[in-house]
């Protein structure tokens, strides 16, 4: 008979060995399919890690699809950690790119040193707004922010589509929806030269450490923290949960919108409708991965960016549908799950008793 | 004459992680008594009865019960079975569904799952019956939420009859009831073991055990440490054994008390439930005493706590902290104003489980120099201070970055305990502060109270334990409906009479009244 025991306590080096271990297992189950497609599984793997560390444009390419995913990601984790479901970083993210879109083509001119951190600062206070709205709906009224943030982001992208069609159109884009361009004074700078890299990445891992030090060494990630594991006690000790709750949606919106203006001013250079394929969404995922740690969430998107730039080289290279990487990414999440279960559980394995 | 064995628990043992629940425990009930399971909190006297209704699968042992003149095993974790071999159980939270009917709730579970008809007449055929013969008198008509806490008991225990309960376990029957209910209760099973029911009866109160038992069986530790006849047993010998070693309540000097600390003013709270409302409720406390409020739970004490910590702002009414009026206070001004919480639910107001022991002891006083610096934590000084307090405080576990969820109940409230008095409160308020410790932990919270209030504070003791009040308290309140009287009584049955809304006072009149309060 087997029966499931609590652990006392999660020792370290299994906090470690668990995320690894459900990747392993992922792309063990992954092979699954891949081998009915018809694929030789151990060079279509082979395929799929030299397409991300096979030459220095692979690897900056799979830098460069991680960064919004850092972004998000943070943005998911740091909300998460007080307890605040903000499911509409995607949202958040149109309205940064939004506002360093505003701000950045053309309607101020100054020198870069103004610039960037101007659409830097613009993107995260839209972002930070948009998450705003759900958070003072939740604290006032009580309405369930899973439920507002989550189809805020539909209400955010038809209004995108708006602006593209209007006030935001590009007279010269020939028609399309699409935005004018990102000035070159509010550029990203890019990091590695005729390679898409650019300085977002960094932003991105200024911001991971600045929040592992904001959670783990402040008197503010204390209370976000207390809040996050129990409201109610951090309520009756004097901390005003309801201020730092937004105060974690200020920050968490912020987060997402400054993935909005990596990529617009960072990567494409101008607003589309299409700029995210639902890096708010998959940022839930990077931060689950890394079990809402800050420092977790660059390795958890590095993991996540890695399948899906590996996964495209892959089904280039053998004729296999690119679909398997979203495949990998679910099976790792569901692993990470199973794993988190197995660290705070263990199985005993008991005799059958001998009657008496 | 020796009555026919009834049921028989054998070697019954079981493990809970590192925690021996319940020891080899042997026990024999036989029909027609009442049996006394007695012990501390946590003795394994939940587990052992868990095991018997097949709630928890022991890790040995086994269960025999008599069915027609003969004994049969009980097959292990399975509650049906228990409950077809005529085993009735009533515990001490009740499992009742308050939007239905108590009829409902009675025949709940004992109907068909798939049929279009219900036979509710005639399950009150069988009902109205036994209500008469046992004097269990139940409204079945109306929903359970409506019911007072009594009637939902013998509701309880109406269910259990109903399906032909032989063996009837109470666990701590007595806990929500006031003397008066309690005494109601045991006359109507008195009556129902007279005519051939067994009664399991788990019990911490000694007074209530040798009043009503036939025999006794005294736990520690998850053993049986003893077990007598009721006629044979005393009080000290009893305590004895429950505890392990002798005890003696606390020494109680003289303080002279001193000036006004805190006061309440006609406070009202107005909520649907009478366990969150309090009708124009005035108290003053000084300094050097210790003002004990009895009363059943549920009859507004939350309010009334909830109003001193902060967390509640009255509808009307103020309240004085030293002869300063607080308008519209926090928790953060009650803890500015040197006023120390004591929650009522540890678990769930007093710790974070998930954060750590040093982190818990700071979580008051965040804004203090003592803990940060410029935003930052100072986690040296925080570590030093957690040391310095569990010392201090005699916290036990497995360390100061441990998570605080890990330490017993008893370490858990000295922590709160060390937390709070660190601060040197001026007035403590104390909600439940002993409630689910065991013996050695109780008395030391009330040593850390007296020495308190030695020190000069004032402290507020709300306690569903009368002789907790009696001992602590140099003035007794009581709380009815959402209205504090004060008494001057030290008779546990004119206090039960006041507990029950019955009685008058010297000082409050509890006129019943529909005044709706002026609204400040």
């Amino acid at each position: 008979m087997i029966s499931i025991e609590p652990r006392q306590q999660i020792s370290r080096g299994m906090r470690i060995a668990i995320p690894i271990i459900a990747a392993l297992m992922a792309l063990m189950l992954a092979a699954i399919p891949l081998a009915f497609a018809g694929a030789p599984i151990l060079s279509a793997y082979g395929q799929m890690f030299t397409g991300v560390f096979g030459s220095v444009f692979s690897f900056t390419e799979m830098l460069t699809r991680a960064t919004p995913l850092i972004f998000t990601g943070l943005a998911a984790a740091f909300a998460f950690r007080a307890r605040l479901w903000n499911i509409g970083a995607e949202g958040q993210l149109y309205l940064g790119a939004m506002a360093a879109v505003a701000v950045g083509s053309g309607a101020i001119g100054a020198p870069a040193f103004v610039m960037v951190p101007l659409v830097l600062l613009a993107g995260a206070l839209a972002g930070g707004i948009g998450m705003l709205g759900p958070a003072v709906l939740k604290t006032r009224f009580g309405a369930d922010e899973v439920v507002t943030s989550l189809l805020l982001n539909f209400i955010i992208l038809i209004f995108v589509q708006m602006m593209l069609e209007g006030p935001l159109k590009d007279p010269m884009g020939l028609g399309w929806p699409q935005s004018e361009p990102i000035i070159d004074a509010a550029t990203l700078p890019r990091l590695v030269s005729r390679m898409r890299i650019h300085a977002g990445l960094l932003v991105a891992l200024v911001m991971a450490l600045v929040l592992h030090v904001v959670l783990g060494k402040t008197v503010w990630g204390f209370r976000i923290r207390a809040v996050g594991e129990n409201a109610a006690a951090a309520r009756h000790a004097g901390i005003a949960v309801n201020k730092t709750l937004l105060g974690v949606a200020m920050v968490s919106g912020a987060l997402a919108g400054l993935a909005g203006v990596s990529e617009v001013a960072g990567l494409k250079g101008y607003l589309t409708a299409d700029l995210s394929p639902g890096f708010g969404y998959a940022g839930i995922v990077v931060a689950m991965l890394a079990g809402l740690s800050p420092l977790g969430v660059v390795l958890a998107a590095l993991y996540v960016a890695s399948v899906f730039v590996g996964a495209d080289s892959m089904s280039r290279a053998m004729g296999v549908s690119s679909f398997l990487a979203d495949l990998v990414v679910s099976l790792s999440l569901i692993c990470v799950l199973i794993g988190g279960f197995f660290a705070r559980y263990r199985l005993v394995w008991h005799r059958k008793e001998n009657a008496a | 004459m020796k009555k026919p064995i009834i049921l028989k628990l054998a070697g019954l043992t079981k493990r809970f992680g590192t925690v021996l629940a319940a020891d080899a425990i042997d026990l024999t009930l036989y029909k027609g008594e009442v049996l006394a399971l007695l012990g501390e909190n946590g003795a394994g006297k939940t587990t052992l009865m868990n095991m018997l209704f097949g709630q928890y699968t022991p890790d040995s042992g086994h269960v025999e019960v008599c069915v027609n003149g003969a004994m049969q095993r009980l097959p292990a974790g399975q509650p049906q079975a228990a409950i077809d071999a005529g085993i009735g159980m009533v515990h001490q939270h009740f499992t009742l569904a308050e939007n239905l009917t108590a009829l409902d709730n009675i025949v709940l579970g004992s109907e068909p799952l798939f049929s279009f008809r219900r036979h509710l007449q005639k399950a009150r055929r069988k009902i109205e019956p036994l209500m008469q013969g046992a004097g269990l008198i139940a409204p079945l008509n109306e929903r359970v939420g409506t019911l007072s806490v009594g009637e939902r008991q013998r509701v309880e225990i109406l269910k259990a009859l109903y399906r032909d309960a032989r063996v009837l376990v109470l666990d701590e029957p007595t806990a929500v009831l006031t003397p008066q209910e309690a005494d109601s209760l045991f006359a109507s099973l008195r009556h129902m073991v007279d005519r051939g029911l067994s009664v399991i009866f788990i019990s911490h109160k000694l007074h209530e055990v040798l009043a009503f038992s036939d025999r006794i069986a005294v736990l520690r530790h998850g053993r049986k440490v003893g077990e007598m006849q009721t006629a044979d047993a005393d009080r000290g010998k009893i305590a004895a054994l429950m505890v392990g070693e002798e005890i003696s309540p606390p020494p109680r000097e003289h303080v002279t008390p001193g000036n006004q600390v805190f006061s309440l003013h006609n406070v009202t709270v107005r909520r649907d439930s009478t366990r969150d409302s309090l009708n124009d409720v005035s108290l003053c406390l000084r300094a050097g005493e210790i003002v004990g409020i009895a009363g059943v739970s549920g009859n507004g004490q939350s309010a009334l706590a909830q109003v001193i910590s902060g967390l509640t702002q009255p509808d009307s009414g103020s309240l004085a902290v030293a002869g300063q009026p607080l308008h519209r206070p926090t928790p953060k001004t009650m803890i500015k104003s040197h006023v120390g919480r004591i929650p009522e639910d540890r678990h769930h107001d007093g710790i974070i489980s998930a954060m750590t022991v040093a982190e818990n002891l700071i979580i008051e006083r965040l804004d203090d120099d003592l803990v940060q610096h410029r935003g930052f934590l100072r986690h040296a000084a925080i570590d030093a201070n957690a040391e310095r307090l569990c010392r201090a405080y005699d916290v036990r576990g497995p360390g100061i970055h441990a998570r605080a969820g890990l330490l017993s109940g008893g370490n858990i409230q000295k922590l709160i305990l060390a937390r709070v008095l660190e601060q040197h409160p001026q007035v403590i308020l104390a909600n439940q502060p002993t409630r689910g410790l065991d013996f050695g932990a109780a008395g030391e919270v009330g040593q850390r109270l007296l020495e308190a209030r030695k020190r000069g504070a004032g402290v507020i003791l709300i306690s569903e334990d009368l002789d907790e009040i009696l001992t602590l308290s140099d003035r007794i309140m009581v709380m009815h409906d959402g209205q504090l009287t004060e008494t001057t009584s030290r008779d546990r049955a004119a206090i039960g009479l006041l507990m029950t809304g019955h009685g008058h006072s010297q000082t409050h009149d509890p006129a019943p009244e529909t005044t709706p309060g002026v609204q400040i």
